[in-house]
């Protein structure tokens, strides 16, 4: 990330001019009304097309009718999007700052793949199939993940490289054990091949009150790092002198993206490169400012979630296309141009 | 560090021989063939060492003859070719990616491979040989993709990997969606597949592969030397006479023909790839490529991953590629951990 910024940009960090934070502002509310306008797009896009009135009567005068019955079905599969999209973007942001690594991003550092792997354990192993007992699952398995590639790609000497192949390595590791289950028990293979691509269609309001409070939380605490994370971008020299406690940011950090990864996977199965596109997106055109990177991140993630899912919905009529495959589709020729464009001495 | 290297010199010729190297191949050629006669002897209906090698050359009773020749030799055979095949294109990779964790598993030539695999047994349910060409098709077509995608004024090591990875997340997202459009029993037939399994292998897998190696073996063996060169570096290698992105290019080939063939052969088996060069190293401490001592190390591999993977689980036999996957996985970590510690990467 800051490794690509030109120093005049870094100073920006600092109060920016008035114009600047009126720009900003606006792009957040622009954001916000897209976000809206895609939100719509979802309850009113799908096998049974309904027109912006329907969406409105469902919306808001509950009478019983057909419409107002597919309104509330796609009402918590958006509402769920918002919340996994805002999740996976934060988490996104939060990882790529901690690790001051532009490529990070909860499904390449395996944090996704640690979460299927306890899934898998407890669909299999412990008989658990409401998905009360799999939030907790995927936390821990996405805690365990995440320290683990933490440790294994060098804690506080980490470089890109070494992250992103301790993340793959550890992701072939647990994918090969989740083979192992599936071939075993042919019941987890008929659940977990839905699961493992990663939808918003199995969402329903439990699903959603469930995760909620962990999504808050991880939200909270995400958007409370940011100002800890902006002197860290500095170099840990800096950081320590402006009086940055680096240890405790770091946990704190690591901490908030796994309960966001961990919830969000949780609900929706795993969901690549949300996280690592929308904050470089976003990085363009704000600057290297976390106090303004993180809360577009929020808005925008969501953006792009719900809007890989409508087009998920249209390109496979009648039937549809998992959100985590539009989403990889979509997000690795990204990825790929990120590492083309990238001077190698940086990698 | 205690030299191991002796030249031989006769008349107008002379090589350096590496005499560790070369007693670390030989080992391995015996542990291989050892390993190869107690596998045929395994099964539910076995058959001692002494008779299997009575009948390999011509002098069993005909019950045996049928079970040895026809039954179990090739399916031997299939695991020594595919896990020598394996071994070499795994050193390979690592040689050009100057990465001990540039497999072709993580580079996404495996999930190349299984997309192809699975558009045959999802969309047109296909036979086993069918299966074996969309296989051979897409782990082609993939190493194509991250070769030319991660061209940019020559291939670059890390980005290679990098753009490598990028590729198999959306080779990955492909396959998922294959494996949700399938039914339960294509499905199971395809986890089986992409776990990586020698099960019912004969001879018509034998020959395309023995073929194969015996082209490419020999092929990249006489360039190894300019691989060699080019670990210290792009600029040291072209001032040594070395053609640096002509030789990358023709090993990559091979190594890509190498994996995918084996991959056709007996599906994705993970791990043998990115673990068999390694072995090979710390054996032969030698700094170099590796190249036959991997090769001899992965067909040691994955026929003792296969003769474990029949006696350990009992009645329900798990693929091959479940056992080189844990195997694999534990030295993953530890290799990780003592690479990180040894500041190599």
């Amino acid at each position: 990330m800051l490794v690509e910024s030109p120093p005049e940009q870094r100073a920006e960090t600092a109060p920016a001019p008035p114009t600047r934070r009126a720009v900003r502002a606006f792009g957040l509310l622009l954001s916000v009304v897209l976000l809206v306008l895609v939100a719509l797009a979802s309850i009113a896009i799908g096998a049974k097309e309904l027109s912006l009135g329907q969406v409105w009567h469902g919306l808001f005068e509950d009478s019983g009718t057909y419409g107002d019955v597919v309104v509330a079905e796609r009402l918590s599969r958006t509402l769920l999007g918002l919340l996994a999209g805002a999740a996976l973007g934060l988490a996104g942001a939060v990882l790529q700052a901690l690790t001051r690594n532009p490529l990070a991003d909860p499904g390449l550092l395996g944090i996704n793949a640690g979460a299927s792997a306890a899934v898998v354990t407890a669909i299999t192993y412990f008989g658990v199939t409401s998905l009360t007992g799999y939030v907790w699952f995927a936390f821990f398995g996405a805690a365990a993940v995440g320290a683990l590639v933490w440790f294994l790609g060098g804690s506080r000497g980490a470089t890109p490289v070494r992250l992103a192949l301790a993340g793959t390595a550890v992701s072939a590791a647990l994918y090969g054990y989740l083979q192992a289950v599936m071939i075993m028990d042919e019941a987890a293979l008929g659940k977990m091949r839905f699961w493992t691509v990663g939808s918003l269609a199995s969402a329903t309001n439990s699903t959603i009150t469930q995760v909620l409070p962990f999504l808050l939380t991880g939200t909270v605490l995400a958007l409370a790092l940011a100002r800890p994370l902006n002197a860290m971008a500095m170099g840990d020299d800096t950081a320590k002198a402006l009086g940055a406690n680096l240890n405790r940011t770091r946990a704190l950090s690591m901490l908030a993206a796994t309960v966001l990864c961990g919830a969000a996977t949780a609900a929706c199965g795993p969901i690549v490169f949300v996280g690592l596109m929308v904050p470089h997106v976003v990085r363009s055109f704000t600057g290297p400012d976390l106090r303004w990177i993180l809360p577009y991140a929020a808005i925008l993630s969501p953006v792009l979630l719900l809007g890989a899912d409508v087009i998920g919905r249209i390109v496979a009529r009648p039937s549809e296309l998992q959100v985590g495959i539009v989403t990889a589709i979509l997000g690795g020729p990204v990825f790929i141009f990120l590492v083309r464009r990238r001077r190698t001495a940086q990698l | 560090m205690k030299t191991t290297n002796r030249a031989v010199r006769t008349g107008g010729l002379s090589i350096r021989l590496d005499v560790r190297a070369l007693t670390v191949v030989l080992l391995l050629i015996v542990a291989a063939l050892v390993a190869s006669v107690v596998l045929i002897g395994t099964g539910d209906f076995p058959i001692p060492a002494a008779d299997v090698l009575r009948t390999l050359v011509g002098e069993g009773n005909p019950g045996q003859e049928f079970i040895v020749n026809e039954l179990r030799l090739p399916r031997v055979l299939v695991g020594l070719l595919v896990g020598a095949s394996l071994g070499l294109g795994g050193a390979l990779f690592q040689a050009i990616s100057r990465n001990p964790l540039g497999s072709p598993d993580v580079l996404g030539l495996g999930q190349g491979a299984t997309a192809g695999a699975l558009v045959v047994i999802v969309l047109t349910s296909g036979s086993a040989g069918q299966v074996a060409v969309g296989a051979l098709v897409g782990g082609l077509v993939t190493g194509l993709a991250i070769y030319l995608l991660a061209w940019k004024r020559g291939v670059h090591g890390y980005r290679l990997v990098l753009v490598g990875i990028g590729v198999s997340a959306i080779v990955t997202a492909v396959n998922g969606y294959l494996l949700t459009k399938s039914d339960i029993v294509d499905a199971a037939r395809a986890v089986v597949w992409m776990t990586g399994s020698l099960d019912g292998r004969d001879w018509d897998q034998v020959w395309p592969l023995l073929a194969l190696t015996a082209v490419l073996v020999p092929l990249v063996l006489v360039n190894a030397r300019g691989l060699r060169m080019m670990e210290m570096g792009d600029d040291v290698s072209y001032a040594l006479g070395v053609r640096v992105e002509r030789v990358r290019l023709l090993l990559m080939v091979a190594a890509v023909l190498l994996t995918a063939s084996a991959t056709a052969a007996a599906g994705p088996v993970s791990f043998v790839a990115l673990t068999a060069p390694q072995l090979a190293r710390h054996l032969t401490r030698s700094p170099g490529p590796n190249l036959l001592p991997s090769l001899c190390m992965g067909a040691t591999l994955l026929v003792v991953a296969d003769w474990v993977s029949q006696r350990a689980f009992g009645a329900e036999q798990l693929p091959v590629g479940v056992v080189t996957g844990v195997l694999g996985g534990v030295y993953l970590l530890w290799l990780l951990v003592s690479e990180r510690r040894a500041g190599r990467i």
